[in-house]
């Protein structure tokens, strides 16, 4: 029964942890299962979601604020996980600007964003 | 879900939703550019992808079997090793032993009220000289494979 305990209080305590692998692997399965270009960039995108949330819960304090001084508060949430996450997210667009572009100049040269399509072009033309 | 325009929907929407849970976690900085950035750009940019491409996704020919076995395998790996991580919210985890030293000497060191902001571009100045250079990068990159980029039969200039 105690060992019970323990292990659901252990399940609660760490939920943040539990949303952050559920996103970070339905991201990685989208990415692998999907065969079309836009759908993989949209996978990657919350993979990448994941990894702002597993950041951000780190340095969250229960009963803490957000980290802009006032004299009402003294316990603030840890400042540097959100300035590293501010520059994943504007470096995340960044990176799925070029995919994006990719997928078009793709789409110009065979006329398709789906990966089977291409393969199966690329081997008929072998 | 065939239709890609409504991915773009539900992703930006999905954005948005996470740019909330980010205020809940004291992150409002962040919360702002995500909702502006994360949201709002990258939804635009899915959308004129959309209008230049396809906006039907064929219907698949793989089995999911080995991409769900990868990814149930990896969720597995992660379990295991977020059991051994603090649990959520508490103040005393190896994470936040640098928080109060940046939390004190932000207002003393640099006059500003807004930590994020202070470290952002005073003690991390060069991790956003990079962040730029990497912005600058990924624009260059984009102009160049859009310019070639014409449709066939238009006729190239240069």
């Amino acid at each position: 029964m105690n060992e019970f305990v323990d292990l659901a209080g252990r399940l609660v305590s760490h939920y943040n942890q539990w949303i952050t692998v559920f996103l970070m692997v339905s991201g990685l399965y989208i990415v692998i299962a999907r065969g079309n270009m836009v759908k993989k960039l949209v996978g990657l995108s919350l993979f990448q979601t994941s990894v702002y949330l597993l950041y951000l819960s780190a340095g969250k304090i229960l009963g803490g604020t957000a980290p802009i001084l006032d004299p009402d508060f003294t316990v603030y949430s840890h400042p540097l996980p959100h300035v590293l996450i501010l520059t994943a997210i504007v470096v995340g667009v960044a990176t799925l600007a070029l995919g994006l572009a990719l997928v078009v100049r793709i789409n110009e040269a065979y006329g398709t964003i789906e990966e089977d399509e291409i393969f199966k072009q690329d081997d008929d033309r072998a | 879900m065939r239709n890609l325009f409504a991915v773009a929907v539900l992703t930006g929407i999905y954005s948005f939703l996470m740019a909330s849970v980010m205020l809940v976690l004291d992150a409002p900085d962040v919360a702002l550019t995500e909702a502006s950035v994360g949201a709002g750009v990258g939804t635009v940019l899915l959308l004129g992808t959309l209008y230049l491409t396809k906006t039907d996704e064929a219907r698949p020919i793989h089995s999911v079997a080995l991409p769900l076995f990868v990814a149930v395998g990896t969720a597995a790996i992660l379990i295991f090793g977020v059991t051994g991580t603090p649990p959520f919210g508490a103040a005393d985890t190896p994470v936040q032993l640098a928080g109060p030293d940046y939390i004190n000497r932000s207002l003393p060191e640099t006059g500003i009220v807004n930590v994020v902001s202070s470290v952002l571009a005073s003690y991390r100045g060069f991790d956003t000289l990079g962040e730029t250079v990497v912005i600058f990068t990924a624009g260059i990159a984009i102009l160049m494979l859009l310019k070639r980029a014409t449709p066939p039969g238009a006729g190239r200039k240069d």
